[in-house]
């Protein structure tokens, strides 16, 4: 289908800019793959289905705008864990701050270095996740990262990893554009767990695409940075074998703009794929859009996507999130729920939610709710002695609580939930 | 202690007076009982001393030990030793039981200018507490009345009221829903708090917790006001004879 006018010239205008990195052979051929699919389907435009509740522009322009560097002047998140630490500073790897890349159970090799051999077993992972995830919707950003990502991690976990892999996303340049790939093969029955944290840059585009074999389970907690003008387009994508896991929690704090995109494919009999987020906006400049797909193309798979926002002073929170199930995949269990927490009238929560089935034995739910504090529980709350300011705090955390609850690892739960603590316990001076 | 005087009472959404001038002295280390009629306004004179939003007062006045209690937030009043222990306990899922006790306990001492109890202090106060009710570990860990029977939520009023010695407790409707055994539960709790500078206002439809809480005073309240008050055998008539009789003596 040829692309509206306004697209056409948009993406022209973009593709004209931009110059594809050097590399080995294979990395040319997949950038330049990408750059096609690009090229075929056009950048976002405001007018996009799609892109209804959020606006693309500012993750359009050539250059990115300009976003301060925020000290929280605390002890950076997951930083005290055991772990395999990779650090990125605006999106260019930080060998300095970095661990040694080995641990056991995985192998881990820095994408550029990948991309720079002519051979190299990435080759048939990278960008075939995010080739399939533009049906039925497209997902332009994705393939521009895929045409123009500089670096990122390699991960392929062939057994239990001792320790979980952390990415830091450092950002320190007011300017900088930062666009990162990563790649994740769990092998059958293998174990990961990935941290990652940090805004990355001022904007970052970011794709992950995971690869979860039969009997396989991935862990995936994310805290996206706390800078206040930061932008951020992230594609999460994953297919799930027979009996795999699969579980992600994001928390996002702050930013002018996060759209953080999940497509998940459950492929295998009896397959767990679950993933969360708890979202904290406070004021005008704040937007934050979940867009996620999971298909159902097995049977006896689970699925959940749990999202809770909590929103302020006019912050706007999106929710476009869908299940489809595709014929045969009987015995799906499907679950959705996304909720807002408005603390005024200010703010807003636009929520699509969608299922889409074609298999007659099959449990789904979904439910969207947006509402505010309940009067009665902080009623209840102040009656026992606690001030307004805390009770509402509470009741906040409340509210967040069954998001939380989809982290698997109870300390990476209780460390997420002492930063929400704290951004609330800051907003009430 | 607590002294109401001539209180008046209107929804603030409608134009209905719920109370239509209530008088209601309780003395240090008394235990006052109120019965009545379902929808007498027993709840709502609960809800106005506590400080709920959604009434409005016309008329009247309500003090604890002097201090004007209806000028205060519900956190102040609750300072200022007043609880109640509500008619439906309300679930707060995600809080921990004990978070939102050590919470509350904490916040009452800070308003108080009163020094802060450390976690390990406060959870040997409540497991001791905890104990004589037959609340376990469990339900202090549970999230806030998520999950629990009406006899544990109930139970679980009266848990907060013993660690936060307040001197006005005022308990509406705690026998309600409960079986023989959790109500002496629950009576056993409230006797073991009374003492000199504690007073109670307790508030219950039917007679049978009065035999277990035994009252200095019975008050019988009817479409908003305190129509009788009388000793423990008042109580006692109303078990015998229903309300009907004191209703149409007093009509
Ligand atoms: N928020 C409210 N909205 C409407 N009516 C109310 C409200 N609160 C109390 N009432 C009315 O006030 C009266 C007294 O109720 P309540 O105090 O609950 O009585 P009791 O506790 O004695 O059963 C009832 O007629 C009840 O319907
Ligand atoms: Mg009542």
């Amino acid at each position: 289908m040829a692309l509206t006018k306004p697209k056409q010239e948009m993406t022209d205008a973009r593709l004209a800019e931009i110059t594809l990195p050097e590399g080995g052979r294979w990395a040319r051929e997949a950038r330049e793959a990408a750059l096609g699919r690009l090229r075929a389907m056009g950048l976002p435009h405001g007018r996009d289905e799609y892109w209804r509740f959020t606006r693309p522009d500012s993750l359009n322009e050539a250059t990115p705008r300009p976003a301060a560097v925020f000290d929280a002047g605390e002890t950076e998140i997951f930083s005290e864990r055991e772990t395999i630490h990779v650090t990125f500073v605006d999106g260019v790897f930080a060998p300095e701050e970095s661990d040694t890349l080995e641990g056991t159970g995985l192998e881990i090799v820095r994408l550029a270095e990948a991309m720079a051999s002519d051979i190299h077993w990435a080759k048939d992972v990278y960008g075939k996740l995010e080739t399939r995830g533009h049906d039925p919707v497209d997902r332009p950003f994705a393939a521009l990262n895929s045409a123009t990502a500089t670096d990122g991690v390699v991960i392929r976990v062939t057994g239990k990893a001792d320790r979980p892999l952390r990415i830091s996303y450092q950002h320190r340049n007011e300017t900088s554009d930062a666009v990162l790939h990563n790649l994740v093969w769990l092998e059958p029955g293998a174990e990961l767990t990935l941290l990652e944290n940090g805004p990355a840059a001022a904007r970052f585009n970011h794709v992950m695409e995971v690869e979860v074999a039969d009997g396989a389970t991935f862990h995936h907690v994310r805290a996206q940075g706390r800078d206040h003008e930061r932008r951020c387009i992230s594609h999460l994508y994953a297919r799930l074998g027979e009996g795999s896991t699969f579980k992600s929690f994001t928390l996002t704090a702050n930013g002018a703009l996060t759209r953080n995109e999940a497509v998940l494919w459950l492929e295998g009999e009896g397959g767990t794929a679950h993933i969360a987020g708890a979202s904290m906006g406070d004021g005008g400049g704040f937007h934050d859009d979940d867009t996620i797909f999971v298909t159902h193309d097995a049977e006896g798979c689970e699925s959940r996507q749990v999202f809770k926002k909590v929103l302020r002073n006019g912050a706007t929170g999106v929710f476009q999130g869908k299940i489809l199930v595709k014929p045969g995949a009987q015995k799906t269990d499907g679950y959705q729920i996304s909720q807002s927490l408005l603390l005024d009238g200010d703010s807003q929560f636009l929520a699509k939610p969608e299922l889409e089935i074609y298999a007659d034995d099959v449990a789904c739910s979904h439910g969207s709710t947006s509402g505010a504090i309940d009067e009665t529980a902080l009623y209840y709350l102040r009656s026992r002695g606690i001030a307004k300011e805390e009770a509402t705090d509470l009741l906040t955390l409340s509210f967040v609580a069954e998001a939380l609850e989809e982290i698997e690892d109870e300390s990476i739960a209780e460390e997420i939930r002492t930063r929400l603590e704290g951004w609330l316990a800051r907003r009430r001076g | 202690m607590l002294n109401i005087k001539g209180l008046k009472v209107d929804l603030e959404e409608e134009d209905k007076q719920i109370l239509k001038g209530v008088d209601l002295e309780v003395g240090a280390g008394q235990v006052h009982a109120i019965m009545g009629p379902n929808g007498s306004g027993k709840s709502t004179l609960s809800y106005v001393l506590s400080g709920r939003d959604g009434y409005e007062v016309k008329e009247g006045s309500a003090t604890l030990d002097g201090e004007d209690l209806l000028d205060m937030d519900p956190e102040e009043r609750a300072a200022a030793g007043l609880f109640l222990a509500f008619q439906y306990p309300v679930e707060i899922p995600g809080v921990g039981n004990m978070t939102f006790l050590r919470t509350a306990y904490n916040a009452q001492r800070k308003a108080r200018g009163e020094p802060e109890a450390s976690a390990a202090e406060f959870l040997k106060l409540v497991r001791e507490k905890a104990k004589d009710l037959k609340i376990d570990a469990d339900m202090l860990k549970r999230p806030v009345n998520v999950g629990f029977s009406g006899g544990e939520k109930k139970r679980n009023e009266i848990l907060q009221m013993a660690v936060l010695e307040p001197k006005m407790c005022i308990l509406d409707e705690t026998d309600s829903g409960l079986d023989v055994d959790a109500m002496k539960l629950v009576a056993e709790g409230v006797n073991a708090l009374r003492s000199e500078g504690r007073s109670f206002l307790v508030i219950t439809h039917y007679q049978r917790l009065l035999n277990h809480i035994t009252p200095d005073v019975v008050h019988i309240m009817s479409e908003g006001r305190i129509i009788k008050t009388g000793g423990p055998e008042l109580a006692l008539e109303v078990e015998e004879n229903g309300y009907g009789n004191i209703l149409g003596e007093t009509a």
